[in-house]
């Protein structure tokens, strides 16, 4: 018997007995779509990440000096205390910096907390509140929609001025124009001078909810103790440069702090890449957990199919003893009943991957969660189904085709 | 009997033997008890004859039929097939002889339940290698010799007993085995159709088939032209009849 036949025979049984061939085939069903449906949300985070996230998040040959690393997981408490002994990034410190790099960047000084911003009777809670540097909206590439960002003059004055989020301005302001109006962050007033083109979210976190105004403005109270700031963010114009002015700034800042050279640094030049390693350790949990669920549901559906196969042998034991009568030697026996468990376990992966491409489909539509569905998931979940057909039908089959034909005949 | 050499081990079978067994025993051991089933049955059927072969139950008939039906293999003894000993091949070996040279048929009909009538007859021509087309025709050309061209789509649940027992010939046929194997062939069905069935019998024994029809029936054993009758194990008759 050709294989093409075993694989006919096999579809027209599977048909004979569809109930039965469903309920098989669940467990590979289960496995597959739960393999592809996670690997696409793992995927979809990577592609976000790398492209969208860490860019987002810190910039393009960006880098932040800052007194302890921002994107760190699970960090020992030792750790965490030392880091907290560590001095903070001083307004002197920013300066020194700014002033010794040589090759050519820009920076800006940058500082942020939570806190409510109010506009006559209404109130936005937990709005970002950003104290930064007029170059703060070319590092961060925030794009004004309406008015203007600060000048070097107002960001060097302290004005109170600022410039606010899409979202918070939609919210405080509900279509009204809000230039020239007066908002209060802890009852101080400001006058919002330009709203910031709408970025969207990020993981479900909307990224118009800020506002950001002169780092030596009064904010500065709401986001730092005085003369400290969060980071000093430095932008370059290429890799290359960027790595230069890092070492650069470790220079600077090691002979400003007075650090020997067997000391380590007493602070840290955070880029994108630092924000990619601690994704970069998520999905390494990721990957860790995700395989083994996926292998115990195929283990499951393995052991099914096998059970499944072991009653179709019991069962047909009168049809395998024709089959034999008739010539039907063990290989083709056995062909005939691995055919019949491996299209079984294929028609459930099958199915699988359609189910897992419409769960990446219907979480890409009805949560942030970034999905995307990897090619190499499909490949290997159809595989991976089948071999699972392969292999759990291998002992049925051949306990078939071992059947001594007269006791399969005489058998009712 | 006349005409037929007796044989002895080392000597091959004369040309026009179609099967020819030397000693045959087949032992079972059921439970560390040894049943000796056949003791040592030497026989031989040439082309074309029609054979019965019966016995009270536990003489050994079904166990020669499985025997010469290359189901089983024998426990001492020689089992000669149109010249070829195959009393000592494999399983595949057998299983091949089987799909060529033997045509069975049940007193149960043994007719796959899912399958069409053409697809039952079918089947041993896949097995065989046929293909498709080839295969199609062939199964048709086998169930209009016996009459059922307009049943070819049906199942045997769509049929009635003799229908069945049909199908089931034309399967046994469609290969061109050499010998015909029927084990009761008659047992379920009524007398009308038994006689109808012996008369597709008697007509498959002209136009040349070999046919071994074990049966219990005398009046059925009635229609061969040989009686072989067992007994404990061993032979204990055989004549010649006029049909």
């Amino acid at each position: 018997m050709h294989f093409a036949e075993a694989v006919r025979l096999a579809f027209q049984t599977i048909r004979a007995q569809k109930l039965k061939s469903v309920f098989s085939a669940v467990g590979v069903f289960i496995g597959v779509a739960f393999l592809i449906g996670a690997w696409s949300i793992v995927n979809g985070m990577n592609v976000y990440m790398t492209e969208k996230f860490a860019g987002t998040l810190i910039g393009v040959n960006t880098f932040h000096l800052r007194r302890r690393p921002n994107f760190t997981p699970n960090v020992s408490d030792s750790t965490w205390r030392a880091w907290r002994r560590r001095p903070r990034i001083s307004f002197e410190d920013a300066d020194a910096v700014s002033n010794g790099i040589t090759i050519p960047v820009i920076t800006a000084w940058w500082s942020e907390d939570r806190g409510d911003v109010e506009y006559g009777s209404k109130k936005a809670k937990q709005v970002s509140l950003q104290g930064a540097t007029e170059r703060y909206f070319d590092i961060r590439n925030i794009r004004i929609e309406q008015g203007r960002a600060f000048t070097p003059q107002e960001a060097r004055g302290g004005a109170t001025v600022l410039v606010m989020g899409h979202d918070l301005a939609d919210k405080l302001f509900e279509g009204r124009d809000p230039l020239g109006k007066s908002v209060r962050i802890h009852g101080i007033p400001y006058r919002v001078i330009g709203v910031a083109e709408r970025r969207g979210n990020l993981l479900g976190i909307s990224l118009d909810k800020f506002v950001i105004a002169p780092a030596v403005s009064p904010i500065q109270r709401e986001v730092n103790p005085p003369g400290v700031i969060d980071a000093l963010m430095v932008k370059a114009s290429s890799e290359v440069e960027m790595r230069e002015a890092m070492g650069q700034v470790e220079g600077i800042m090691r002979s400003r702090r007075h650090l020997r050279p067997q000391q380590d640094d007493n602070f840290v030049l955070e880029t994108s890449e630092g924000v990619l390693d601690f994704w970069g350790k998520i999905n390494r949990i990721l990957l860790a957990v995700g395989p083994g669920l996926v292998l115990i549901a195929l283990v499951v559906g393995g052991i099914v199919i096998m059970n499944i196969m072991l009653m179709a042998v019991a069962e047909r034991t009168r049809e395998i003893g024709i089959r034999k009568s008739l010539g039907a030697r063990r290989r083709d026996i056995l062909r005939q009943f691995l055919a019949e468990s491996a299209t079984l376990a294929a028609i459930g992966a099958v199915l699988g991957v359609a189910t897992g491409i419409g769960l990446s489909v219907a979480l890409n539509a009805a949560t942030p969660l970034p999905a995307s569905v990897s090619p190499v998931s499909i490949v290997l979940g159809v595989l991976l189904g089948a071999g699972v057909g392969i292999v759990a039908g291998v002992y049925p089959a051949s306990r078939a085709a071992r059947l001594d034909p007269i006791v399969a005949l005489r058998h009712e | 009997m006349p005409g037929l050499q007796e044989f002895r081990t080392g000597d091959t079978p004369q040309p026009d033997i179609v099967i020819l067994t030397h000693k045959l025993a087949r032992d079972y051991d059921m439970g560390g008890e040894v049943v000796r089933a056949l003791r040592g049955v030497s026989l031989q059927i040439r082309k074309n004859e029609y054979v019965a072969v019966m016995g009270p139950s536990g003489s050994g008939k079904s166990t020669l039929m499985n025997l010469v039906g290359c189901l089983d293999t024998p426990s001492a003894g020689e089992y000669w097939l149109n010249g070829l000993k195959v009393s000592d091949l494999s399983d595949d070996e057998l299983a091949r002889i089987r799909n060529k040279e033997i045509g069975f048929v049940f007193q149960t009909f043994n007719l796959l339940p899912r399958a069409t009538s053409l697809h039952n007859v079918e089947l041993p021509l896949i097995y065989a290698g046929v293909a498709a087309p080839d295969r199609r025709r062939r199964a048709a050309r086998a169930l209009e010799r016996v009459g059922l061209s307009d049943r070819m789509a049906h199942k045997p649940n769509e049929l009635s007993g003799g229908q069945r027992q049909r199908v089931a010939i034309a399967r046994a046929l469609v290969n061109e085995p050499s010998i015909l194997l029927a084990d009761e062939p008659t047992g379920n069905l009524d007398s009308a159709t038994s006689a109808e069935l012996m008369g597709v019998f008697a007509d498959l024994h002209r136009q040349g088939q070999t046919i071994v029809m074990v049966t219990h029936e005398h009046d059925i054993a009635a229609h061969a032209a040989r009686v072989v009758t067992l007994r404990d194990g061993l032979i204990a008759t055989d004549r010649r009849q006029a049909a």
